[in-house]
């Protein structure tokens, strides 16, 4: 993966239980930068389930509102850009 | 021995004071009103609670969250105002909750809602039903103290006689065996800790999965039927040769035992069964003094209702006849022609007389 | 946590960071056991067991409180919420939490019951415990179904609204008109604090949160009856995608039970006056 330029910049990021997400959705209108999109993949439950995409602020909406406890919320000490906000693949 | 004249209502809530009761609401009907009057008056003197609920179900619902806290707590009214609470009471037992409910009923008619509960599910209350103020002083701080023994509410039956009769009596505190620590109370003070509790009447514990309703039920069956084996009591007079046991409770087996001993005096062989617990009803005991009898006579005053547990006592070895029946006043609180010696005479007289089994 | 087949441009959500980043939001409150429930998807009322929690522990008060729990879907959290509870019957909570209250004046004394159960069921108790002043917060979980049984009309029902029992839409003439129970509580003298909020929003999560640290410090200072009623999704119970659960009580629910305070302070507001102020924001 290359880094480029003006890659978006991460502020914070979320762990997500994907195991224990019903699917309800409620986490992508409630996320102000708009980087929660629904899965096209299925959990061992049979749901849809949040993907993150560069850009998250780390501002905790999408906790705020889950019903099913599946969001832990981190604020990084300075911004990073997407390619490294990630964990080695 | 300092006796001091009281009405009925006063000794309820003293031997309740005595007995260490923090606790009560309650709603005004007669005959109860007058002991609803009492704790307001008692309780607060000696920092307690007494508070004048707005209808019997939040009396009842009060009373069971000061109980959740571990105090001793009472409530009470009349049947009427009990049919109110049955889902409460019902419920109160399945989380063992040590409720002691003061149902001063309008005579004898509620003998069946006190025994059998007219609430939903399986439950069982213990039925203490006093003679006269000096049983009904000791038998309130049994209640209690059989109450929190086997977590489970006590009824004290009583009626309008017991309620407003004044007697000189002193309410002397009963000693009874220490009692296990209330661990299943609520304070507050194990939030967080992974051990918080939960008192419930669903059999619901912390962490678990979902309820085992057949395995919670099963175990108060158990806890009810050794209420059932341990509880009875019954005080029997003159029994032992009797031809004819009469068989009262209450009020009523005050007269029904004042006339029995007159009859005994003039040599007729008469005896008296008094269940003091209404339930678990004393079947071995009747059985036993029936056993020689000609004949059971059942004084109630209602249209039959304890007789029926006479009958499943005695299982057909000797036939039992009904000497009680409807007796009421005008307003219908419960007084009534039947309570007269010379009336409970002449009723166990006629039974005397009836053809016996050919 | 597993990662299933991540497209290309998705973050890891799988892992902590390892350094460089701290925790602002945990997963699972402290005061709760465990994270797994059987609410249904998009249920408002985790959210709102969420930050009634939350709230308990951050006045430091999760060792002196005491939850009364009334009969609902919430129920279910009743074996894995870790403060001391006791279990009331439909209807009945705010009296056993009398009683609890004034045994232990000290605790912190809280119900939780949906609208079924305040509302219809009990409401006389609510309103009862409310005139007496007892020192006491009542939280109304509102979304205008009995949502346990599957989505039938309760007293907070809307005009229009459809349920189980109103196929075609609650109408006034037939089936009544829907109780605002705040407007009810807030002008008895009783009554310390009530407020309606909702968690069908971040914005209203937050405000919510607020809204019962107010009514848990009234109870502190023992100013009285405390009152919070939060507006909940029930997409079962209203028929509609879990997605749209947050917009419909926007949009059905919200323009009759309007958000915010109903007394504080001793003044009061009615929900008319809410909605008229709401309007006037709107550009």
């Amino acid at each position: 993966m290359t880094t480029e330029p003006n890659a978006p910049t991460s502020r914070g990021t979320v762990t997500i239980e994907i195991e224990r997400c019903k699917g309800c959705a409620l986490c992508i209108p409630a996320c102000p930068p708009a980087v929660l999109r629904m899965s096209e993949a299925h959990n061992g439950i049979g749901m849809p389930y949040p993907e993150l995409l560069p850009g998250c602020t780390g501002c905790g909406a999408c906790l705020l509102v889950c019903p099913d406890f599946c969001f832990e919320v981190w604020q990084y000490d300075a911004p990073l850009r997407h390619a490294e906000a990630g964990a080695p693949s | 021995m300092t006796r001091v004249l009281m009405e009925g209502s006063e000794v309820l809530a003293e031997a309740a004071l005595a007995a260490g009761c923090r606790f009560f609401a309650g709603y005004p009907m007669t005959p109860f009103t007058e002991v609803l009057e009492h704790f307001a008056r008692k309780l607060p003197e000696r920092g307690g609670v007494c508070i004048n609920a707005e209808s019997e179900l939040e009396a009842v619902g009060m009373a069971w969250g000061a109980l959740a806290t571990g105090a001793r707590a009472a409530t009470g009214s009349t049947g009427q105002g009990l049919s109110l609470m049955q889902e409460s009471l019902s419920e109160i037992t399945r989380a063992e909750l040590p409720l002691v409910v003061f149902h001063m009923a309008r005579g004898q008619y509620d003998y069946h809602q006190a025994t059998r509960g007219g609430g939903h599910g399986d439950y069982r209350h213990l039925v203490y039903a006093p003679v006269d103020l000096q049983e009904a002083s000791e038998l309130v701080q049994q209640a209690f103290d059989r109450a929190d023994r086997w977590r489970n509410p006590v009824t004290i039956y009583g009626d309008f006689l017991l309620a407003h009769t004044a007697e000189a009596i002193e309410v002397v505190p009963s000693p009874f065996p220490s009692l296990p620590a209330k661990n299943w109370a609520v304070d507050g003070s194990l939030g967080g800790s992974g051990r918080s509790r939960n008192v419930n009447s669903i059999g619901m514990e912390k962490g678990a999965k979902g309820i085992d309703p057949q395995a919670f039920w099963q175990r108060l069956q158990a806890k009810h039927e050794a209420m059932a084996a341990a509880e009875p009591l019954a005080e029997c007079v003159a029994t032992d040769d009797a031809e004819l046991v009469v068989v009262a409770f209450g009020s009523l087996a005050r007269f029904a035992r004042h006339a029995v001993r007159a009859l005994r005096a003039e040599g007729v062989a008469v005896g008296l069964v008094r269940p003091i617990t209404l339930w678990p009803f004393p079947s071995e005991v009747l059985a036993e003094a029936c056993a020689g009898a000609r004949r059971v006579a059942v004084l109630e005053q209602n249209g039959g209702q304890m007789i029926d547990d006479v009958r499943l006592a005695v299982l057909g070895t000797v036939p039992v006849t009904a000497i009680g029946g409807i007796s009421s006043d005008e307003a219908g609180f419960g007084l009534g022609d039947i309570f007269e010696p010379a009336s409970v005479r002449s009723r166990i007289a006629q039974a005397l007389d009836a053809p016996g089994p050919t | 946590m597993s990662e299933r087949s991540r497209p290309s441009d998705a973050l890891p959500t799988d892992v902590r960071p390892v350094e460089g980043a701290r925790r602002v939001g945990r997963m699972r409150p402290a005061l709760l056991l465990h994270e797994d429930h059987d609410l249904c998807p998009g249920c408002g009322e985790p959210v709102a067991i969420r930050v009634l929690l939350e709230a308990i522990e951050e006045l430091g008060a999760a060792q002196r409180a005491i939850g009364v729990i009334g009969i609902g879907c919430y129920t279910a959290f009743t074996s894995t919420m870790d403060i001391d509870l006791v279990q009331a019957l439909h209807g009945r909570a705010p009296s056993v939490a009398t009683g609890v209250k004034r045994m232990q004046p000290e605790n912190l004394v809280v119900t939780l019951q949906g609208d079924g159960d305040m509302v219809n069921e009990g409401l006389q108790e609510v309103i009862h415990t409310a005139a007496r002043g007892e020192n006491v917060t009542c939280v109304l979980l509102n979304n205008g179904v009995f949502g346990e049984t599957g989505g039938h009309m309760t007293s907070t029902t809307v005009i229009g609204q459809r349920t189980k029992n109103t196929l075609e839409g609650r109408e006034a003439a037939t089936h009544g008109h829907p109780i605002l129970i705040g407007d009810l509580l807030a002008p008895l003298g009783g009554t310390a604090y009530a407020a309606r909020g909702t968690v069908h929003d971040a914005h209203g999560v937050v405000q919510t949160k607020a809204m019962i640290k107010r009514a848990l410090t009234a109870q502190q200072q023992g100013l009285g009856f405390s009152f919070v009623e939060i507006l909940t999704m029930c997409p079962t119970g209203w028929f509609v995608p879990t997605a749209d659960g947050p917009g419909y009580l926007d949009d059905v629910l919200r323009p009759v039970h309007a958000t915010g305070e109903l007394k504080r302070d001793g003044r009061i507001l009615t929900t008319r006056e809410l909605l008229d102020a709401a309007r006037k924001q709107q550009p």
